[in-house]
């Protein structure tokens, strides 16, 4: 699904090509693919574009841009540790059916100055907008509490993070963002979300995906475990018979 | 060097992780230990998760033991007949500990019991290896003549349906080591540790087998149990990190090689002494992750 024109020449085009009186974004992404390989530490992707205005040339004042990127959504189980006689164990936990693995927000301003809380939430601007689902039927007390306790975990972990300043608009068109990936990452479809922000309205939206898989030997090692379990506990069982048995043979030789 | 590990999910510090094999590989060949309760606690203090340290840890106690097993087997250090009655008690003991590690997963408390577990095992064994070790060296006075421990437990002679143990020159119930097996199978699966410093003290005061055959046998055993465990979690917990196995046996085969030549240069009982205070280091470093506040309150399970 490449754009067969590159963003830029796309950008001076489509206004000319369409008689539409809103501005339009043509997002692109650095890779489409990024591939998870033995040497994986993370990656960085850029995210950059251009907003294709009606009159071809950029208002008076600039718009606003916000990207989003967000891993596939996972179901999980949040557990809290509590001091229970001297030992810090699991006592409590809440279900989130929707938390999604992996969420970074860049944007050219921090997002409240941008739009009010309701359509942030709406359109999950900002990770204490993020629609986690959390488990019915608990206090509205104990859900902010897990929520903020993943937020916080999530944050440190550089899987959820927040730039106010991440995006670049170079004359009021072209638009540029950075974001980095660590290396726990799960694997899946992740999507690229731009939003032209203007009088604190959304006016354009763009999205694009990104496929982030294990490749190579990764892939197959990982997929080798789940499918051919037996076969696979026997490659480990061997592995380790044959490296002691070599490290017994070299060393008689040796000594 | 960086490298990815596929079923951890995380990369790590190859060179630290083939280090780390080294050094518990070492410790391994000087003390004829599995080496499992050193390196299982270290991949958790690293970051890697419980789970895919306990399972991974495994295959580093089927690699350290190799040589040695083949040594004994030589020497004819091995109760054939014993090893493998102790083995089928060891298989048993992986399969029910399985089954109690997924149960324990599902309700969170896994981690705990782990670290609870090491402490008690540890803080006993290492006490009891401590006293021993000081007695030995004359650091500390032996307080009284100690009585002579009778050669067959009472309670072990007690048991019915008796077999002879030619190698052991033992006749007795097939059910003790059975049971020590299965222990040392649960642990297995648990802990990730091959038990030998349990089963060791075991065979010699429970059993009564003589020295002879008792460290031959008990690596005989864990060998065959740590393997057996490794399939056992390879078909249920799917968390046995193949790679990061790797970089830990490359370490942890080597690192036993050197480790057998610097205990035939060290004085035995300074090897207890030096093997006690790890032990203890390691139970006390447990202890405290138990009752200092963790650094992290919240976790994530995926469901």
């Amino acid at each position: 699904m490449k754009s067969p024109f590159p963003p830029l020449l796309l950008a001076w085009f489509t206004p000319l090509l369409m008689a539409a009186d809103k501005p339009v974004l043509v997002p692109d992404i650095s890779a489409r693919q990024v591939q998870i390989r033995y040497s994986f530490s993370g990656a960085q992707l850029l995210l950059f574009g251009a907003i294709a205005y009606p009159e071809g040339r950029a208002p008076a004042r600039p718009a606003d841009i916000a990207v989003v990127l967000r891993g596939p959504v996972q179901p999980i189980l949040l557990r809290e540790k509590q001091k229970i006689a001297y030992i810090w164990m699991n006592a409590d936990s809440s279900r989130f059916r929707s938390a999604p693995s992996f969420y970074a927000v860049a944007s050219s301003r921090p997002i409240r100055d941008l739009i009010d809380d309701r359509t942030a939430s709406i359109y999950e601007l900002g990770i204490h907008n993020l629609q986690l689902s959390p488990g019915g039927g608990s206090l509205p007390e104990r859900e902010r509490h897990f929520e903020a306790g993943l937020l916080d975990l999530r944050s440190r972990a550089g899987l959820y993070s927040e730039n106010p300043h991440g995006v670049e608009i170079t004359d009021g068109i072209l638009y540029r963002a950075v974001v980095t990936i660590p290396s726990q990452v799960p694997v899946g479809t992740y999507t690229a979300e731009t939003f032209l922000i203007d009088s604190g309205r959304v006016v354009a939206v763009a999205t694009r995906d990104i496929e982030i898989d294990k490749s190579g030997f990764e892939r197959d090692v990982w997929l080798a475990a789940r499918r051919y379990r037996f076969a696979y506990g026997l490659a480990c069982v061997a592995m380790s018979l044959g490296l002691g048995w070599a490290a017994a043979v070299a060393f008689r030789r040796r000594l | 060097m960086h490298i990815y590990l596929p079923i951890a999910g995380q990369s790590v510090n190859a060179l630290f992780m083939i280090l780390l094999g080294f050094g518990v590989g070492v410790l391994s060949g000087m003390f004829g230990i599995g080496g499992g309760f050193l390196t299982t606690p270290l991949l958790i203090f690293y970051g890697i998760p419980p789970t895919v340290a306990v399972a991974s840890a495994t295959t580093q106690i089927t690699g350290a033991s190799v040589s040695g097993a083949m040594v004994h087997m030589r020497r004819g250090g091995v109760d054939l007949k014993m090893a493998i009655v102790m083995t089928v008690g060891g298989f048993l003991g992986s399969v029910v500990g399985a089954a109690v590690f997924r149960m324990l997963q599902s309700t969170g408390q896994i981690d705990v019991v782990i670290s609870f577990l090491y402490v008690l095992i540890l803080g006993w064994i290492g006490t009891i290896m401590l006293k021993d070790a000081l007695l030995a060296l004359n650091i500390v006075a032996a307080k009284a003549p100690r009585k002579e421990v009778p050669r067959h437990n009472r309670w072990v002679a007690s048991l019915p349906l008796r077999w002879r143990f030619y190698s052991s020159g033992l006749y007795l119930s097939p059910v003790a080591p059975l049971a020590i097996g299965f222990a040392a199978g649960v642990m297995t699966v648990l802990l990730g540790i091959g038990g030998g410093f349990i089963i060791v003290p075991a065979m010699i005061y429970l059993l009564g087998m003589p020295a002879r055959v008792v460290i031959g046998t008990s690596l005989a055993m864990v060998l065959a149990v740590s393997a057996a465990t490794t399939m056992v979690h390879a078909l249920t917990t799917r968390s046995v990190d193949i790679v990061l196995a790797g970089l830990l046996l490359i370490g942890g085969v080597i690192g036993a090689q050197y480790g057998a030549l610097l205990a035939l240069r060290t004085k035995p009982d300074l090897l207890r002494l030096a093997l006690a205070v790890i032990i203890l280091l390691v139970g006390l470093r447990m202890l405290l992750g138990l009752a200092w506040r963790p650094d992290e309150i919240f976790s994530i399970e995926y469901l």
